[in-house]
């Protein structure tokens, strides 16, 4: 049972994509009930794999490996060279990740109540979008995460330009185009190590890449090496996105469905992050650690960036859009502060930005759907006409620009203690963002909430209601729980966290 | 040569051919007695039956020790078995589409010759695949060559399939004298026709001199093989002829035309310069040195085939500069002799993929076009709506050629890139243009995608779809997925049928 739990977790899914798939195109209600319930298989698994952690069972036991692909006819060398496995596995880490993506997607699949047509593709896809997401953080070896990783593209291309706003195709086409050259570099990288290697297990590959194993073909040299760990992190950067590699994700954020937004500034994005932590920092540490002064950097960068642009934004999603490069941008500064607090706070941030970024989108979501727009000038004094909304908002407005008790205020905490300890001036120079991020969310949620009332906000049952609580007070409630009691997330972690510091050598 | 002689050989280990020859002379025959009036679509399956019988009797030769009979002409070696499968697989395929082919002028009078031109055709291409020696491999170029001639023009009231059917005759036959120039060097230098004679020869040529002449005739065979294989600067011919003719005959060229290519190319290369010795010293192997002028030709195929596939309005055209970018992918696999481990699966899957993904999306250009009439790009507009299954099963093909991990097209190009890599220097430039060129393919190849799903339909006519091109869509929608998923299925089979491919050129 043990093995199988895993690839249940995965393709559970599945379950509601055949329910989905067999109703007929009309029947609205139905399909959304039903692509929700497809949502609540693997939610309850991942519960129940964290109940097992919680209970003491060592995560290692639910690893499952089965042979999949042999390349080439290499068995007179080593059966086990070129042979791709169907691996699954899980630790600390990834845990977290799951929890966070099948939370997200079932909330994500309730935000989705306000697409308005074509409800059958929009859920088989979004449902495929899910077993990608939850693949790539299970994978154990290079191909099936690459497999995973294309497989939450497609899916995010036509969703996002199937149902978003109007310039829902623009976007689209650059969601692909960058996340497709970002994906092509990650390719190569794999390809190289597994050409070179034989193998695409993870564990064997740092093992290798580390103490230096013997290479039956081709050697990987010092410098390429380097060159490997500077493309994983280019890679995983387009993802994330860092400073230079961000136009694309701004359109996503502007044209994609609010509830797509959700799970992408939730969860994929969040893929990036996961990305450097496995593989830039995991398998190449040596290189990782020379290379950390410009992971800072440009996390700085992208950090004032994103607090800039945002700060002079009309368009209440381009806010969010630039908030959350800025908040990207943190991540990429506590990843490169080499120590224990950086890279916690690095994975506190990741957390909780994707709980805040899906708050937040879900309430953009709401907005749209009552007053058709989501420019700043237009609204105005929903204080009084939507006042429980408003309170959501201000509330996650605070939590995303790092109040005290708030899971952004642990994040940025951590990432700035740590850095200050290993690169003080950079870390001087990404304070002043600290200042912009609150200047940018209070001007926003002022814009919105108070000022004078708008003609289009005038009407009085406007506030949240029903199954609009659901995803609001179980986000609001997850960003404060982790804020006030956040060995929630530390407790999972020190494990991989522990094991990371020893690879860099530790400080 | 007595009668004895005669039959001492194991004629066996030609049953495949015997049964394809048949098979077209008897459909020549009823096609000559049959009355005017009579359906000649009921040939298909005629047809049909020949490939299936034929592919079932190379199947009985599989597990048969590789034999080489004719004094050493026609050989059935793994290589040979292995894409003569492919080649009746893809016929069976396309002898299907073509019994689904409603054109609006076409196919419908002149049905008869069609069928006996492409199993004639057919054979070609299996010959060349069992060729030991180069008249051999000659002859069955050329009886393939005439055979699609014929077919490109088969529209003959039709003017653009008359134009497609000059120009191809034209270009093909400029590429066959270089050939055929460049063999007679060969000749020339090794004073044998035998492949496995003249790789002898050549592998103790250290004459600096004839090393030239070897190169020169190098360059020739390849030059005119190009043609075949459409690689660019050779390329020319390819969007005109396909624009022109009849969309099974398109699927004919671009799949069968295309693995014969790659199969003389393979034949031709690895048995003869891949031993040759490349300089006096006879330290490095000819194709070693020379293969920066495959890579470059690799290279830059796959550059133009991509670019230009941008700006096609019309899917026939698309989908040949689509075909000129894939057979650059293939040649990067060639040139990297696929890092030496790599070559001959890599070739055979991708091949494969080839055949499964190229041909399903043909049937569903055949189904729209010849309902509407026109090959535009916006026939495809609003398929998504109208027929949603069609419209996966296309999405599927189109996923498959743009390498979307899942398919079969994503394992191929993986085959390919692992050859690339893994040797010392890595052949990165080269990996690089593939990869780039990946990239830029998903924007034509999304494009098309976009006007399935995100367009609106023009027209409310109902797509009829006929059993035999169902059949062609069902089985090429789950081979491209199973490979996919299961590329094991494939692996397999060629590693325990076909070995390490290492009766390539030892003779007997």
């Amino acid at each position: 049972m043990n093995v199988y739990l895993l690839s249940l977790l995965v393709f559970s899914p599945l379950l509601g994509i055949v329910m989905v798939a067999l109703m007929p195109k009309k029947e609205e209600r139905t399909i959304k009930q039903f692509g929700f319930f497809g949502t609540l298989p693997p939610l309850f698994l991942s519960f129940f794999l964290c109940s097992q952690y919680y209970s003491g069972v060592a995560l290692s036991l639910f690893d499952i490996k089965v042979n999949w692909i042999r390349f080439g006819n290499l068995e007179v060398y080593d059966p086990k060279l070129f042979t791709v496995n169907f691996e699954l596995g899980l630790d600390g880490l990834s845990l977290i990740f799951i929890l966070l993506t099948t939370i997200i997607s079932s909330l994500a699949a309730i935000a989705s109540i306000y697409i308005k047509q074509e409800w059958k593709g929009y859920y088989l896809l979004f449902l495929i979008l899910e077993i990608g997401m939850l693949g790539v953080f299970t994978a154990e070896n290079l191909i099936l995460f690459f497999i995973f990783f294309e497989m939450t593209l497609i899916p995010a291309f036509f969703l996002i330009g199937r149902w978003g706003f109007l310039e829902r195709e623009k976007a689209s086409y650059s969601f692909l185009i960058y996340n497709g050259i970002g994906s092509a570099v990650l390719l190569v990288v794999i390809l190289i190590l597994f050409a070179r290697t034989g193998t695409t297990n993870i564990a064997a590959l740092t093992q290798m890449m580390t103490m230096g194993g013997v290479s039956l073909f081709a050697p990987i040299s010092g410098s390429m090496k380097y060159g490997l760990c500077l493309a994983f992190l280019i890679a995983f950067a387009v993802k994330l996105p860092v400073f230079p590699f961000h136009s694309w994700m701004v359109r996503v954020h502007a044209e994609a469905p609010p509830s797509i937004v959700m799970i992408h500034a939730g969860v994929l994005l969040k893929i990036g992050a996961y990305g450097i932590i496995r593989f830039g920092m995991g398998i190449f540490p040596e290189q990782y650690k020379s290379l950390a002064f410009t992971v800072v950097l440009f996390g700085v960068l992208s950090f004032l960036y994103g607090a800039f642009l945002a700060l002079v934004q009309t368009d209440f999603k381009l806010v969010l859009a630039y908030s959350s490069i800025s908040h990207m941008g943190i991540v990429m500064m506590g990843l490169g502060a080499l120590n224990e607090a950086g890279i916690q706070g690095a994975i506190f941030q990741v957390i909780s930005h994707g709980l805040i970024a899906a708050l937040l989108f879900f309430l953009v979501g709401v907005l749209y759907e009552r007053t058709g727009t989501t420019m700043l000038p237009k609204l105005g004094g929903l204080a009084k006409s939507m006042p429980v909304f408003s309170g959501f908002m201000l509330a996650c407005g605070m939590a995303s620009l790092g109040l005290p008790g708030m899971s952004g205020f642990i994040s940025e905490f951590m990432v700035f203690l740590g850095l200050f300890k290993s690169q003080p001036t950079l870390a001087a120079v990404g304070v002043i963002g600290l200042i912009l991020t609150a200047v940018y969310i209070l001007r926003a949620v002022m814009l919105m909430t108070f000022g004078k009332t708008n003609s289009l906000v005038e009407k009085e049952k406007w506030d949240l209601k029903g199954l609009e609580f659901v995803p609001a007070l179980v986000l609001l409630g997850l960003i404060i729980s982790v804020g006030v009691y956040p060995n929630l997330l530390g407790g999972p972690l020190q494990g991989t966290i522990e094991a990371m510091m020893l690879a860099l050598g530790g400080r | 040569m007595d009668w004895n002689t005669m039959l001492s050989y194991n004629w066996g280990a030609m049953m495949p051919e015997f049964i394809i020859l048949g098979t077209a002379m008897i459909l020549s025959i009823l096609d000559l007695f049959w009355p005017k009036h009579f359906n000649r679509r009921k040939l298909a399956w005629l047809a049909l039956t020949g490939i299936i019988l034929a592919c079932l009797s190379l199947i009985s030769l599989l597990s048969f020790e590789s034999v080489s009979i004719l004094s050493d002409t026609f050989r059935l070696d793994s290589f040979a078995k292995a894409f003569k499968l492919l080649l009746l697989f893809g016929a069976g395929l396309i002898i299907l589409l073509a019994e689904s082919y409603e054109p609006q002028e076409g196919l419908h009078e002149h049905r008869g010759e069609f069928y006996y031109l492409f199993l004639t055709a057919l054979l070609g291409a299996m010959i060349m695949s069992s060729s030991g020696d180069l008249i051999t491999l000659f002859v069955g170029l050329e009886l393939l060559s005439l055979s699609s001639y014929i077919l490109v023009g088969i529209r003959k009231h039709d003017l653009k399939s008359n134009e497609a059917s000059m120009k191809y005759v034209i270009n093909g036959g400029i590429s066959t004298a270089i050939t055929l120039f460049g063999m007679s060097y060969l000749y020339g230098v090794t004073g044998s026709v035998n492949l496995a004679e003249m790789s002898r020869t050549m592998a103790a040529l250290t004459d600096g001199q004839l090393q030239y002449i070897m190169g020169l005739a190098f360059f020739m065979v390849f030059v005119g093989l190009s043609f075949k294989i459409a690689a660019a600067p050779f390329h020319m011919w390819a969007p005109d002829v396909y624009e022109g003719a009849p969309t099974p005959v398109v699927a004919f060229l671009s799949v069968i035309s295309k693995i014969a290519g790659f199969v003389i190319i393979l034949r031709i290369f690895l048995s003869l310069f891949q031993t040759a010795s490349g300089d006096v010293f006879g330290a490095l192997d000819f194709l070693e040195k020379n293969n920066i002028y495959i890579a470059s030709l690799a290279g830059l195929t796959i550059i133009i085939g991509n670019v230009i596939a941008l700006r096609q309005q019309n899917l026939k055209r698309l989908f040949a500069y689509s075909s000129i970018a894939h057979a650059g992918y293939l040649l990067v696999a060639v040139a990297t002799l696929g890092g030496g481990y790599f070559l001959m699966d890599t070739v055979w899957y991708y091949l494969l993929a080839y055949v499964l993904m190229n041909i399903g999306v043909f049937a569903v250009i055949q189904l729209l076009s010849s309902q509407s009439g026109s090959d535009d790009i916006s026939i495809l507009a609003g398929l998504g709506k109208k027929s949603p299954y069609l419209a996966i099963a296309f999405t599927v093909f189109i996923l498959s050629l743009a390498g979307i991990p899942g398919t079969t097209g994503f394992i191929g190009k993986l085959n390919i890139f692992l050859g690339t890599f893994i040797t010392e220097p890595g052949h990165f430039v080269l990996a690089g243009i593939m990869i780039a060129g990946t990239i830029v393919s998903y924007v034509y190849y999304f494009g098309l995608l976009v006007q399935v799903f995100f367009r609106p339909f023009h027209s409310d006519k109902v797509i009829k779809i006929r059993s035999g091109l169902y059949t062609v869509l069902i089985i090429c929608v789950i081979g491209t997925i199973i490979f996919g998923v299961a590329p094991n299925l494939a692996f397999d089979f060629i590693h325990d049928q076909f070995g390490d491919f290492t009766d390539f050129i030892s003779s007997k």
